[in-house]
């Protein structure tokens, strides 16, 4: 057999096969299945580095059910590196495995679609247009597939996509404390131009410069994701060349999924002496921008926001950056806000990247189990820091009938600070 | 496996509930105990214990070997499939089924894990005592089979002192409830005997567990020192005091410096042993004990006692040492947990012969273990790629356990006895002994299909054991 080596082959020796990490893992606890959880996965996985399996329906079924939540990386005491371990393996998946034509061909457009701009903005006009015609209603007909019905059901509100796009420069408010820039995304620019609104709205209110270079291009983690290794190494390249040469105090990201795969810039380029140590002096830089904001020095937010809040842990978040207390902190400091504690709050939603895209039945039941922990707190309002998790639960809340609105972190957070700069 | 009973496995629990790829059923080839592996036939996952039933009913028909498995989180291959070609797996048997807080017991099937119970019951005040380790993944049917135990088994006792009663599949498919939702049941305790029977009674299926109130207040202390010794003169004069600590836990320099690793709680890790000891109770019963506890410490020279702040310390200690043993996979690709139980008074006596066996076997061995009860859990390092390394972890596995038995002690505390240390059973039973085990056996498993090859050594099963294996006819 050729060479099958995918991943640093001492990682697999960090599982010492305790089991620990089972319940924590959403599609095992799901399916009851050893296979889809993470320690039969490493167990699969060190089988294909090693020979002993082949690259077949089944275990690529497995494998391509993992969500790459990393639930199991903040279960496991052993430090197993779980989603480098997935992750390596995805391009070899890629390049070794013929999938089936609408497969492929749903993969193809996918790694086309975001990382190009014009993708991007035609997604968004597929959103647009889809919220307009309002095909979400088909979500419950028994007509159509059910995985036409599933997508169709993630579909936006009528008017709540926002392609609001920024200046490449805004001033702080107030006296100036830091320099930063912010990633603006592809789906966050194209879809969430609001949020990318209520980002600089709150960071300049904390005294901060804001730059957004429009030379910046996608993260590129969708393709990470979805094993497109190249192609994202290529996005990732041009996003140090333009941050890295600003002379920024932190590079904000306010999608999880996004700074979950920026944070690993400097690993993605240990090896590689041109972009090596631009990409870990970068690294250093990014935060999350409940993060970061959560660091300073909070300027009060003075507009009272009635409201019963709960707050969702994306998993790209709370298991990828260990963010977890920071986003609650902010949220308790509104005015006039109470926030309750959601059952799960950590328990992957279903949406993980384009996961509910390429496995609509699992991404529905985790959907399903998320709604109903939602529903339990009696919140008006759930909060995270993701838009994949937004576009999910917004989706699951609607399909359920339920008056609850889903919301940025950082779009609730900019409601309490007053609209013009002048008066606050 | 011969077609015709793949497809009436297929008819029971549907295709769903089926295992039998390759590389998909490889995964189930070994639980937490790695030393040795078999790959079952099939897997079979029921929904329902009436799909138990039926799945057993048909294998004991068919005269067919099969082993339960929960999480597979086990520490002595309890669920190793030896000669065994059917696995049945609890793992779709997780609801918990009824909360009754008047009468302070829940209703779970086997498959639930151990933490969910009290999760469950933690808003309204209660707790499932029991907390092995593994208790975020373990699951109560297997916690039931080894009749687990766990740091705070001290104060509270076992599995067996939490389990009111079962619901259990017979060996031959008949579905049985032993014991009941209260307190005393009156004829046989076969409740008793089926938990820790490691799942050669039958497999279980649903539980009555007993809920405890959660304790009114905790003091956790942090004791440091510089010698083994020490800490465990102060094991001594804490219970001889007449305190019944929550918990009373040890752990030598190798493991505070792997955790300290792991978790950054800031253990010295120039210690020669640190203690973990909570008391519990109602708040104001704790500050007397707390000045005796911090007296006995000084007392047996104590570098530092520090006390856990707040909960979320506590925690921070707790989730420290309940990790420990995965965290020893920082130190090394493979490990073998022992589990032996001392005196309480022999605790150094054994810590001298872990030293000893370590320097012969020339393997690293850390120790960690509920010093309270003088249950010793020295672990093992070792890479599995390394076959003469291997080997000696078993020889050295083995000598230790005599150890403790020629101190006076016992071949597990919490663990079992699986297949790792059958072969041991003559060192602490004799020949009588074994066979009235195998006699009441037979009883429940006539045939041994359910779970065979597991505690009881059989001929041919093991070939170190030296006493007579052969059975005596009934």
């Amino acid at each position: 057999m050729e060479n099958t080596s995918f991943v640093d082959h001492e990682k697999f020796f960090d599982c010492v096969h305790c089991g620990l990490c089972l319940a924590s893992c959403p599609t095992y606890v799901e399916l009851g299945t050893e296979m889809d959880s993470p320690r039969g996965r490493i167990v699969m996985l060190r089988a294909l580095q090693e020979g002993h399996a082949q690259l077949d329906d089944e275990v690529v079924g497995h494998l391509d059910l993992c969500l790459g939540c990393r639930a199991c990386e903040t279960a496991c005491p052993s430090g197993v590196q779980y989603g480098a371990l997935i992750e390596g393996a995805r391009p070899f998946i890629e390049e070794h495995y013929r999938r089936p034509m609408l497969e492929r061909g749903k993969r193809w457009l996918m790694n086309k679609t975001f990382p190009n701009p014009w993708g991007a903005r035609l997604f968004a006009l597929f959103l647009k247009v889809g919220a307009a015609l309002g095909l979400a209603r088909f979500a419950r007909s028994e007509a159509i597939p059910t995985t036409l019905r599933y997508w169709f059901g993630l579909l936006p509100e009528r008017g709540s996509v926002s392609s609001a796009s920024l200046l490449e420069h805004y001033p702080a408010i107030g006296e100036k404390r830091h320099t930063v820039a912010v990633l603006s995304g592809c789906v966050m620019s194209t879809v969430f131009g609001a949020t990318n609104l209520s980002t600089v709205k709150v960071l300049r209110h904390n005294g901060c410069e804001v730059l957004i270079p429009k030379a910046q291009s996608c993260c590129g983690a969708l393709l990470l994701h979805n094993g497109e290794k190249q192609t994202a190494l290529a996005l990732a390249k041009r996003n140090i060349d333009v941050f890295d040469q600003l002379d920024l105090d932190a590079l904000i990201i306010n999608a999880a999924g996004c700074g979950a795969m920026m944070k690993e810039y400097g690993e993605l380029f240990k090896d590689d002496p041109a972009y090596r140590d631009k990409a870990a002096r970068l690294t250093e830089k990014m935060k999350d921008v409940a993060e970061f904001v959560g660091s300073l020095e909070l300027r009060p937010p003075t507009r009272e926001v009635r409201a019963k809040a709960t707050y969702h842990d994306a998993c790209h978040l709370a298991h990828g950056q260990g963010v977890r207390e920071q986003p609650r902190a902010l949220l308790r400091a509104i005015p006039g806000l109470e926030l309750t504690n959601l059952p799960e709050s950590d328990w992957c939603c279903g949406s993980a990247g384009t996961y509910n895209l390429t496995q609509p039945e699992m991404a529905a039941r985790l959907l399903e189990r998320k709604v109903g922990n939602i529903q339990a707190t009696e919140a008006d309002v759930v909060v995270t820091g993701n838009p994949g998790c937004l576009m999910q639960i917004r989706a699951g809340l609607r399909q359920s009938g339920l008056p609850i609105t889903a919301l940025h972190t950082i779009d609730l957070l900019a409601e309490a600070y007053a609209d013009d700069p002048g008066t606050d | 496996m011969d077609q015709k009973i793949l497809d009436r496995l297929y008819d029971i629990v549907g295709p769903d509930g089926v295992v039998a790829h390759k590389s998909a059923r490889s995964v189930y080839d070994c639980d937490g105990y790695t030393l040795e592996k078999a790959v079952p036939e099939i897997v079979v996952l029921p929904h329902s214990t009436e799909e138990v039933a039926a799945v057993v009913k048909f294998l004991n028909k068919e005269k067919i070997a099969f082993v339960p498995r929960g999480a597979g989180t086990g520490l002595s291959g309890g669920c190793l499939p030896v000669e065994a070609p059917v696995m049945i797996g609890t793992s779709r048997l997780n609801k918990i089924v009824h909360i009754d807080l008047l009468n302070r017991h829940v209703v779970a099937q086997s498959g639930v894990v151990n933490l969910w119970v009290s999760n469950a019951v933690k808003e309204q005040g209660f707790q499932y005592a029991p907390d092995p380790s593994s208790q975020q993944a373990c699951t109560i049917g297997g916690n039931i089979a080894e009749n687990a135990g766990g740091p705070h088994t001290l104060k509270y006792g076992v599995t067996t002192n939490h389990v009111l009663g079962l619901e259990v599949v017979l060996p031959d498919g008949e579905i049985v409830t032993v014991g009941g939702t209260v307190e005393d049941v009156p004829g046989y305790d076969l409740r008793g005997i089926t938990i820790g029977a490691e799942g050669t009674f039958g497999i279980v299926t649903q539980a009555a567990l007993k809920l405890t109130r959660q304790p009114q207040a905790y003091r956790t202390f942090l004791a440091v020192f510089e010698s083994v010794h020490h800490a465990t003169q102060t094991v001594s004069g804490i219970i001889a005091s007449g305190i019944v600590p929550a918990a009373l836990e040890m752990m030598d320099t190798l493991i505070i410096q792997a955790i300290e690793e792991a978790f950054h709680f800031g253990f010295p890790t120039d210690a020669g042993a640190v203690l973990i000891i909570e008391i519990d109770g109602l708040a104001a019963s704790l500050d007397p004990q707390t000045e005796r506890i911090q007296a006995i410490c000084k007392h047996n020279k104590a570098r530092e006692v520090r006390i856990a702040r707040d909960d979320a310390e506590r925690m921070a200690l707790w989730k420290s040492r309940k990790r420990a043993f995965g965290a020893i996979g920082r130190l090394s690709p493979n490990y073998c947990t022992q589990d032996g139980v001392v005196p309480r008074t022999k605790v150094p006596d054994i810590l001298q012969r872990i030293t000893e066996v370590s320097e012969k076997y020339q393997l690293r061995i850390a120790n960690v273990f509920h010093a309270g009860d003088g249950n010793i859990h020295p672990i093992l390092m070792y890479d599995e790629r390394n076959a003469d390394e291997t080997r000696r972890v078993v020889q050295a596995g083995k000598e230790i356990l005599n150890a403790c038995v020629d101190l006076g002690g016992s071949l597990t505390g919490e663990h079992g006895i699986g297949v790792e240390k059958m072969s041991q059973m003559p060192l602490i039973f004799s020949p009588e002994d074994l066979m009235v085990m195998t006699q009441l056996r037979s009883v429940f498993n006539p045939d041994n299909l359910c779970n065979p090859n597991k505690i009881i050594p059989t001929p041919g099963g093991c070939i170190d054991v030296t006493t007579p294996r052969r059975q005596v006819p009934l």
